[in-house]
């Protein structure tokens, strides 16, 4: 019997360890991967990396100020697409429920946010690069807002479930319509997890490379237009990082510095916003 | 919830004895709301129909390779853009096998990690060790991408010269090791991408244990390993399967990072060490050369069968997940 149960205390303990060292094994890879991206990155940021074209392969110097106005103009333009479409949506499903429909969008709301980002490429390829007859920053947009309608649709629709009914009802009984109610009540109580929701997915589409191959394209030279191919961030580090010059890698790592600052700020940001709701 | 609404009316007019309150006759009658609803629902529409354009566009755009190839494209092993001639089978292999590879390394360790943070971490605690893993998950791929080609893959080489040269015989180590890129490196970088998803989720999924089971198992003298592996484990058991085909459609997808460290080539494989093509990957890297319509055609059949494939493992995920969860729990990785 006492042999039998110091056995179990090794098993215990044994088991403890090897769980630990899983949770390490994350860790590990967090630090390895944070500190890599630092150490090669970080030093060669500076005023000129941001705000500088870049220069011809081969010479030294110059940024990546297109880019980063690229990456900021093809978000934004998909934003503005995805955020009415994601919202609206919810707003459809939680404030009125139809039996099968709102179900049936809810799940494909799922479904789409397990789609490959590169399928997500092809898909605006062939809506809007082929019909257009060229690569352009819009049809990025189109790619990106794809991958964010989902994400908004989803955090949105589980952040009007949390509106207590005493709200809605309170507000009806005043006599108010119900699209004031939802306006004027519904939207603004849930608006932090709104917030949230849509910052989590500009954060998302910010990283994303893949999509970007056959629809923005990259571009080495200034472009706001939205009708002509435009350099994203995510694209230049694969361009930079796969090429043959050893400035270039520099180049690629600074802009990987640049854009998981961007990306784990935003991520640490909405955690404390959400953290601060709970303690209401 | 409007639903929780309505069966509050419907009690109240249960307590009024039959008679109908206000609003459960005028709910959409006022002209806002009805310009409102149909505002609302058109958006839920355009969600519905950007998924039927989605489908329509891919069948559309690969309409000249499948009507070319059929469903030879999926079992041939030839991709010849000299000779015009497309096939799929070595990619599909090619990605399947990272992907279990993946998985059989990040099983134990995001279940292990779930575990722990469930079970064995007091509550305040929890977050504090949940974080690096989900800033993990965080990381856009293009970086998991750059780190394993400068960071990762000399390492995999020197020990892929070593398995070679001490193991050699063994058919799994008797490939091209010097590359550093193939096989092996994409599962390692696919297994690390996908096991904060795996872990996040199954911490989820352990999280709907009745606490009292397990509670009356300890009661009864278990070691807490004993209450987790008899009860919790079998307990929820679909729904941790389901985390793990999640995690094997995120793999199946993933594009850059296996991209730069797959290394791209078109060919069956026989070892750990060959360097092979993903869907993903032949797509990305091969999509900028396509010259003539019928090749950027079969790249788009790639991209179709890509799209069937990861829709059936999410298909499978969400039913398992959901079935489990009974729908209370939201799929946001």
């Amino acid at each position: 019997m006492d042999r039998h149960f110091r056995f179990r205390k090794f098993i215990e303990w044994a088991t403890w360890f090897g769980m630990l060292g899983c949770i390490s094994v994350s860790v590990f890879f967090l630090v390895g991967i944070l500190g890599y991206v630092l150490v090669h990155g970080a030093g060669y940021i500076d005023w000129e990396f941001l705000t500088a074209m870049p220069v011809p392969a081969g010479e030294t110097g110059g940024g990546i100020a297109n880019a980063l106005v690229g990456s900021f103009l093809v978000v934004a333009v998909a934003g503005l697409m995805a955020l009415p479409i994601g919202i609206g949506a919810a707003i459809f499903i939680n404030e009125f429920p139809s039996h099968g429909f709102g179900h049936t969008v809810r799940f494909l709301a799922e479904v789409l946010t397990g789609v490959p980002s590169i399928v997500v490429g092809l898909f605006a390829y062939a809506l809007v690069v082929i019909p257009s007859g060229g690569f352009s920053a819009l049809s990025g947009s189109v790619a990106y807002a794809f991958i964010m309608v989902p994400i908004i649709l989803i955090s949105a629709h589980e952040a009007l479930r949390l509106v207590p009914d005493s709200l809605r009802e309170a507000s009806l009984a005043l006599g108010i319509p119900k699209w004031r109610t939802i306006m004027g009540v519904v939207l603004p109580v849930s608006s932090r997890a709104l917030v949230t929701g849509a910052v989590l997915a500009i954060s998302r589409a910010l990283g994303e490379a893949a999509p970007m191959l056959f629809t923005a394209f990259g571009n080495s030279f200034w472009n706001v237009n939205l009708t002509k191919p435009v350099a994203t961030v995510p694209l230049l580090i694969y361009t930079y990082a796969t090429g043959p010059y050893e400035d270039w890698h520099q180049k690629a790592w600074a802009a990987s510095f640049v854009l998981l600052l961007v990306v784990l700020f935003t991520s640490v940001l909405t955690r404390a916003f959400l953290r601060s709701k709970s303690n209401e | 919830m409007a639903r929780d609404s309505q069966a509050t009316f419907e009690s109240v007019e249960r307590a009024l004895g039959g008679v109908k309150p206000l609003g459960a006759r005028q709910q959409v009658i006022n002209f806002g709301d009805r310009i409102f609803y149909v505002i609302a629902k058109s958006f839920a529409v355009v969600v519905i129909l950007l998924t039927v354009l989605l489908v329509a566009d891919l069948v559309r755009g690969a309409w000249e390779s499948i009507g070319r190839f059929g469903l030879r494209f999926l079992v041939g092993t030839t991709w010849d853009p000299v000779a015009r001639e497309f096939s799929t089978l070595p990619t599909v292999i090619g990605t399947l096998v990272k992907g279990f590879i993946a998985l059989l390394l990040a099983v134990p360790v995001s279940f292990g990690s779930a575990i722990f943070i469930c079970f064995y971490t007091p509550r305040w605690l929890r977050p504090v060790i949940s974080y690096p893993i989900e800033l993990l998950a965080g990381i856009p791929s293009i970086i998991f991408g750059m780190w394993g080609l400068f960071a990762m893959v000399p390492v995999i080489r020197v020990v892929q010269v070593w398995l070679k040269a001490n193991f050699g015989w063994f058919f799994l180590f008797n490939g091209p090791a010097v590359y550093g890129v193939g096989v092996l490196s994409g599962s390692i970088i696919l297994f690390i991408m996908v096991t904060p998803i795996i872990t996040a989720i199954s911490k989820e999924i352990l999280l709907t244990v009745p606490r009292a089971q397990i509670e009356g198992m300890l009661a009864l003298g278990s070691t807490k390993w004993e209450a987790i592996w008899k009860v919790a484990l079998p307990y929820s058991r679909i729904g941790l399967f389901g985390a793990v085909i999640l995690g094997l459609g995120r793999a199946v997808g993933e594009t850059m990072a296996v991209t730069m460290v797959g290394g791209n080539s078109f060919a069956l494989i026989h070892s750990l060490f060959d360097p092979v093509h993903s869907m993903a990957s032949q797509i990305a890297s091969e999509f900028s050369e396509a010259t003539y319509s019928l090749y950027v055609s079969s790249l788009i059949y790639v991209g179709l069968v890509l799209f069937g494939i990861t829709i059936l493992i999410s298909l499978l995920a969400q039913f398992l997940i959901w079935k489990i969860s009974k729908g209370k729990l939201a799929l946001l990785d």
